[in-house]
């Protein structure tokens, strides 16, 4: 596991497969997601534990996160699974804490699972 | 990653809170693309100018850090959300206006070159082979690993103003000699900028940090960006090489299924209430081509074209501005298709456009639907 952003908090995952391009997909004022072509289409990811594969496209989607977080309609943390520079900023910026894990971790994550993360702690993740 | 003492300090918040910030997120880029320092860089080029995409929140923040903050390398800047000799011709409310030129003057305030421009690599000098620079603009950052000899991380809106005000970037991989451990085989006869730009839209879906390219011939200006603009579009690659590359690498092959695939996605109708060109932004050479195609001809319907203020200024000069206006064309400079206010489904159905990278976001951000043709295609079917 990889710590980008450090952070305590818990909260339920919001799971997507699928790799997020925040800027365009994701409405700023309401973190919900706005791409009809989005699994995650219609679903808000505010005060979510949102797990995705990583982001995609234009850099500035950091400025969207750093929106909604502005907005109040920020995921409490990220986890994804491949780090990628967008989110990393956005994340450090708005102090959303954010942490990189294995193939087969990110796997073990469902939507709905009720978690806790601590980036201080030896085991960062737990089920609650 | 291992920080000089200065740059600890910095990070501890010694030297002011706008350093510390600056600092947390060239540490949080560096852990995400495993760099082991921080190097200087020459230059840093800006995202995050438009307020149809930063919005409120990141006026504010801009207009807070412009307080303090100062660059300390030549730094450039992404488009606008419009051109003000002709904004009174477009529906902006006058919030808007306001709020892009508070923006404007933030990064004026900063120390920041106001060019306005997606095309940096087109526009200024390129330094020598190798410089490091920090590119946030997706096909800029693509154009200058690729094309121009320059090493960057495609770069975040933030990593870049962090290394604009901080002189430096982490030393990620694509700023090292790296090869691709992917090939895609292009398989597409006689392609034009649209092909390009699909083959573009395509790698950056299957690629990571840097693909090879296979079978492709010479390619022109026009086609060069669209393949950049494409791959900045879909995905996280930020650079690609000519050639088979090793091996071993794995292949993967762009042929009419993949192309067809995408041009689905992407292409929602059969024909535009208007048509945009540029975005990337058109250059000089491009104009200048426009000009010859058209050739006396004149569009039937409203098209615009994109552009950065000091191309505008030549082709004023040349001549190439009248010619077009007499065609109907609307020149605009310091914006760009992707992510214009300038078109709002509330007027427009659907654009007319030969940009991957402009069809993707006016049709998810614009929400219009898109039809994609080449230039030439354009040419024939839509003037007289």
């Amino acid at each position: 596991m990889k710590i980008l952003v450090q952070g305590k908090t818990q909260g339920i995952i919001l799971k997507s497969q699928h790799p997020i391009n925040f800027l365009g997909t994701v409405d700023k004022k309401t973190g919900i997601i706005s791409d009809k072509n989005h699994e995650l289409f219609d679903k808000s990811i505010k005060n979510s534990i949102l797990v995705f594969p990583s982001g995609v496209g234009s850099s500035v989607g950091a400025y969207t996160i750093y929106s909604i977080k502005s907005n109040n309609s920020a995921p409490l943390a990220m986890i994804c699974q491949k780090a990628d520079l967008t989110v990393a900023t956005g994340c450090a910026l708005a102090n959303i804490p954010l942490v990189i894990v294995t193939d087969e971790k990110f796997s073990s994550f469902q939507t709905g699972q009720k978690i806790s993360l601590d980036t201080e702690s030896p085991s960062p993740i737990t089920f609650l | 990653m291992e920080l000089t003492k200065e740059e600890e300090s910095a990070l501890k918040g010694e030297q002011g809170e706008i350093m510390q910030m600056a600092y947390r997120i060239l540490v949080a880029t560096g852990e995400a693309t495993d760099a082991e320092k921080l190097i200087p860089i020459e230059w840093a080029h800006l995202s995050g100018v438009n307020y149809n995409t930063i919005g409120d929140a990141g006026e504010e923040f801009l207009s807070g850090i412009s307080k303090n903050a100062r660059v300390k390398v030549k730094t450039t800047l992404n488009p606008m959300g419009f051109d003000i000799d002709n904004v009174s011709n477009y529906h902006l409310d006058d919030n808007f206006i306001s709020k892009q030129l508070s923006i404007r003057k933030s990064y004026e305030t900063m120390g920041v070159t106001p060019s306005f421009s997606c095309i940096p690599y087109e526009i200024f000098d390129i330094p020598k082979e190798g410089t490091q620079v920090s590119f946030a603009e997706s096909n800029a950052a693509i154009h200058a690993n690729s094309f121009d000899n320059l090493k960057t991380n495609k770069e975040s809106a933030f990593s870049a103003l962090a290394s604009a005000i901080t002189g430096k970037s982490p030393y990620s991989s694509l700023r090292k000699e790296d090869s691709p451990n992917l090939t895609i085989r292009m398989k597409i006869d006689n392609p034009n900028e649209l092909t390009y730009g699909m083959l573009g839209f395509f790698a950056g879906k299957v690629g990571n940090n840097s693909v090879n390219i296979s079978g492709v011939g010479e390619m022109d200006r026009r086609s060069c960006k669209a393949l950049c603009g494409g791959m900045g579009t879909s995905g996280t690659c930020a650079k690609f090489l000519f050639g088979d590359g090793d091996p071993d690498c794995e292949k993967v092959d762009f042929d009419k299924k993949e192309m067809n695939d995408i041009h689905d996605e992407l292409n929602t109708a059969e024909k535009g209430d208007l048509i945009t060109l540029g975005s990337p932004q058109l250059g000089l050479e491009e104009i200048s081509d426009l000009t010859s195609k058209l050739n006396g001809r004149s569009f039937k319907k409203r098209c615009m074209i994109f552009c950065p203020r000091i191309v505008k200024e030549q082709a004023r000069k040349i001549g190439y501005t009248n010619e077009l206006e007499r065609a109907g064309c609307e020149i605009l400079a310091d914006c760009c298709t992707c992510l214009t206010p300038l078109i709002s489904k509330d007027n427009v159905d659907s654009v007319t456009t030969n940009s991957i990278k402009g069809a993707y976001y006016l049709k998810n951000s614009n929400g219009v639907d898109v039809n994609l043709k080449s230039l030439s295609q354009i040419i024939e079917d839509e003037t007289r």
